[in-house]
């Protein structure tokens, strides 16, 4: 399943992460961190896991973390899908 | 043990992630009035996901979804309940029928979870002038019911009165809810002392409703916690009273005496109860 449109989740605030989401043929993720050098890859790992759980296979992902924990980063990459997958 | 709860915002990743550090025996998660419309669905899923990854440590978890009346109701409890919180807080519960139509519903989801009946248990919030009237009814209504809850923000608006720190306006109310609940076997929650950085006046407010018989208190700050606690914690005189109290009935039992007396004064079913009731929370106390 492909995201339909354009969808934002989540805030800059601390403890946070700001998803933006859009249409797109395959899966790319962009990441901003602080903690880009220690976490990126389990991050992008994560985000990766919720889009297949959520059933997307095409979508742009822009992650702008806020030193969000694991639980926060899945719950606001799963707002997003849903908000972009939505007529 | 549930003497404080704290409210937190159910959008607020870094309150709800902290949450269990700050000292109340029970968590909020606010889905109502914490939360925009818009972000009712963000908020949902960061809610569940808090309560399934989380580590909540000693404290209970409570949900405050949003009410029947409203479409984000069966959306809530289908979110939050395999993560299986200890209680729903169902808002503007105003008569039985709202309790059981609530009642319905999370039977319904429990039992497509394969939980036993009654996992989840409900703590209607009574904050209407109509609630307050059918307050035993409410508390009375099923038995997943397990404690009710006084918002004093909401009944002043439908009273059309101000709301004071001193609470005049709301004593009635307030000890309505008491004996309702009392009546019926369940707990009651005393409604959030809302200025922050009174420090006396939380103690005023806590001591007020500790003396009417509520089991505890709601606090809308972590800074409220600490007091709520101290005041709803039996006293060290108060334990080793309930000590003596047991260990004379014991003694007594021992020695086929039906009657005893204790310090000149008789001990009868009621003191052998609330004794038991303070060692009982001395000892959970310990645990924490």
């Amino acid at each position: 399943m492909k995201v339909l449109k354009k969808a934002t989740a989540g805030t800059m605030e601390s403890s946070d992460a700001y998803i933006e989401i859009e249409p797109c043929d395959d899966v790319e993720i962009e990441l901003s961190s602080v903690v880009k050098a220690q976490f990126g890859d389990s991050i992008i790992e994560t985000v990766k896991s919720v889009l297949s759980e959520c059933g997307v296979t095409g979508a742009r992902v822009k992650i702008s973390d806020r030193g969000a924990l694991d639980c926060v980063l899945r719950a606001r990459v799963e707002t997003a899908c849903l908000r972009g997958k939505e007529q | 043990m549930r003497r404080s709860m704290l409210f937190l915002p159910g959008n607020t990743p870094n309150m709800l992630i902290n949450g269990s550090a700050l000292g109340a025996d029970a968590i909020i998660f606010d889905l109502e009035d914490a939360v925009s419309p818009t972000e009712k669905d963000a908020a949902r899923i960061l809610v569940r996901n808090t309560l399934k990854y989380g580590d909540m440590g000693r404290c209970e978890t409570i949900v405050r979804v949003n009410s029947i009346d409203t479409d984000f109701f069966k959306k809530d409890i289908d979110a939050v309940l395999p993560e299986k919180p200890n209680l729903i807080m169902l808002p503007k519960t105003s008569c039985e029928k709202d309790v059981l139509t609530a009642d319905e519903y999370i039977t319904e989801v429990e039992k497509k979870l394969g939980f036993p009946e009654n996992t989840v248990r409900l703590m209607p919030l009574i904050e209407t002038a109509l609630g307050v009237e059918n307050a035993f009814e409410i508390a009375a209504a099923s038995k997943r019911v397990a404690a009710i809850f006084l918002g004093a923000e909401d009944l002043t608006a439908d009273l059309r009165c101000r709301r004071t720190k001193e609470g005049r306006e709301i004593e009635y109310a307030r000890t309505r809810l008491v004996v309702a609940a009392r009546a019926a076997g369940v707990d009651v929650y005393d409604t959030p002392f809302t200025d922050v950085n009174d420090d006396e006046g939380i103690v005023r407010d806590a001591e007020n409703a500790k003396g009417l018989g509520f089991t505890g208190k709601a606090s809308i700050s972590p800074r409220h916690v600490e007091v709520i606690n101290a005041v709803f914690s039996p006293t060290q005189k108060e334990i080793d009273y309930a000590y003596e109290v047991m260990d004379a009935i014991k003694l007594a039992k021992e020695q086929g005496r039906g009657a005893i007396a204790l310090h000149g004064k008789m001990v009868d079913a009621p003191i052998v109860l609330r004794a038991q009731q303070t060692i009982d929370m001395a000892e959970e106390m310990q645990k924490r």
